[in-house]
């Protein structure tokens, strides 16, 4: 079953074959026009753009599970769903498989043009980060998933995307070196999972050794993922008021 | 009616039903029996949709038991047991009739050749491939009924199948419905337009969170003296009211 869930999902996103077009073609646009932005500056490209090709799909798989799970619910198709003999970890490890393939898709696409045309360096090797950003995506998916039991409308669903990904961003350390901020703040990056996901990324574009935070930063990737599937379970109810 | 709790495919005491603070449902008892097809009629808003949810075990409840097929709703097993169709066609409007059909098989356990069989049943031979958004209203909600049929469940619970439907598709899965509970299927099937109560066995009349009346179309037409099934409701209704 859940199988025939990753199945399903896909076949709805091969409907759309205009989804699947941005979903390849925003990274890539938006890596490029940051090479261009950062022109006379090529290690701040290297330092926010090399980090980026593995955040991408953590933000957009974040924001198409948190629509694609609103829709299970309005349309009604989750409440059949819940009346049938499905497991709910069937139907979330389903969403899990779908959208891990289509972030891996996604990396691909972002980190050959990153590292092979616009002259990121990877000394790491680009897999590592290839290999980062799939599971990042499925922690945005898991996030995602869990979040979207929180809108009601398609309307409320997409400003989770600011609300919930815009100060994780901030404060992972991506543009402003977390001991730079102001303590309190230092303090609640070390609790978000995107400050982990940023710092093993960090560490895979960047010279020298990878080190045991490499270690600490994959396992609290998995963690939280874990933490937040679990968190999505729990919202998916078979009864409802 | 049968004697044992055991032996009805649905029985319900003394459900209660709150929604926002007040009673969606205020203490309905009855039962169904095995291989009938039972009409629920009433107006809109009257607590039609959340009995039948209470009955498929998606519904909290208050108070009461509600009792399917010998095991309290919602029981785990009974999910391989009973098909339901809610109102709103709950079908993935992005997906072919087949691929819908072939989702919902994987997850109930069963094959190809059943597929083939329901979309006959339910008359959407012709259509497999067509993307159910660009289907009219009527067929899909056709798709909605074919995919709770796939695991041939023995009691089906379907909340208003023929709603916004034209008479000659409404006649039809009529006739479907009669052949299913020929066949042993026991189908519980809500309803506000009266003249379809004259095509169930039995039927339950509610009004605002009460069964008023459970009785058949040729009872309610002797206790009240109207041949007419809506006339004999209203009269059910002023006789409670008085």
């Amino acid at each position: 079953m859940t199988l025939a869930t990753a199945r399903r999902v896909l076949w709805q996103i091969r409907r759309d074959p205009r989804t699947i077009a941005l979903l390849l073609a925003v990274p890539v646009a938006l890596l490029t026009l940051m090479r261009y932005v950062f022109d006379g500056q090529p290690r701040t490209f290297q330092a926010i753009g090399a980090p980026m090709c593995g955040l991408f799909p953590f933000i957009i798989m974040f924001l198409i599970t948190s629509i694609a799970m609103l829709r299970e619910r309005t349309s009604g198709t989750l409440e059949r769903l819940m009346s049938l003999p499905i497991a709910k970890v069937d139907l979330l490890a389903g969403y899990g498989i779908a959208f891990g393939l289509l972030a891996a898709l996604q990396a691909v696409v972002v980190c050959l043009v990153g590292f092979l045309a616009l002259g990121l360096d990877a000394p790491h090797g680009a897999w590592l980060v290839g290999l980062l950003a799939v599971g990042n995506a499925v922690l945005g998916m898991a996030l995602g998933l869990f979040v979207s039991a929180f809108a009601r409308t398609e309307f409320q669903a997409v400003q989770f995307m600011p609300a919930i990904i815009f100060p994780q961003l901030l404060l992972c350390g991506l543009f402003v070196d977390r001991h730079e901020m102001a303590g309190v703040l230092y303090g609640l990056s070390s609790a978000l999972p995107l400050t982990y996901a940023y710092d093993a990324l960090a560490r895979a574009t960047h010279s020298g050794g990878l080190g045991g935070r490499m270690a600490v930063d994959v396992c609290v990737i998995l963690g939280a993922t874990l933490v937040a599937l679990g968190l999505g379970a729990l919202t998916l109810r078979r009864r409802t008021v | 009616m049968c004697d044992h709790v055991g032996d009805a495919a649905i029985a319900i005491e003394d459900l209660h039903v709150v929604r926002g603070g007040r009673p969606v449902l205020d203490g309905v008892s009855l039962e169904v029996a095995r291989g009938s097809v039972t009409g629920l009629l009433g107006p809109s808003g009257c607590g039609k949709s959340t009995l039948m949810r209470a009955i498929v075990g998606v519904q909290v409840v208050a108070g009461g038991r509600v009792t399917v097929l010998g095991d309290q709703a919602g029981a785990p097993k009974l999910r391989w047991r009973v098909g339901y169709v809610t109102q709103a066609p709950s079908v993935y409007g992005d997906l072919s009739v087949s691929e819908n059909l072939r989702y919902f098989a994987a997850v109930v356990g069963v094959g190809e050749e059943r597929i083939c069989e329901v979309i006959q049943t339910v008359g959407l031979d012709g259509h497999e491939h067509q993307i159910v958004g660009s289907l009219s209203g009527g067929e899909r909600s056709r798709v909605s009924l074919a995919s709770a049929l796939l695991n041939d469940p023995e009691l089906l619970v379907l909340d208003e199948p023929t709603v916004g439907l034209d008479p000659v598709l409404r006649a039809e899965l009529w006739s479907t419905f009669h052949e299913l509970a020929a066949a042993g299927t026991t189908l519980l099937i809500s309803s506000h337009v009266m003249d379809e109560a004259s095509e169930c066995d039995e039927l339950l009349l509610m009004r605002d969170g009460a069964l008023l009346e459970q009785s058949t179309p040729q009872r309610l037409r002797e206790q009240t003296g109207e041949q007419d099934l809506g006339r004999a409701f209203l009269a059910v209704i002023e006789r409670a009211s008085s």
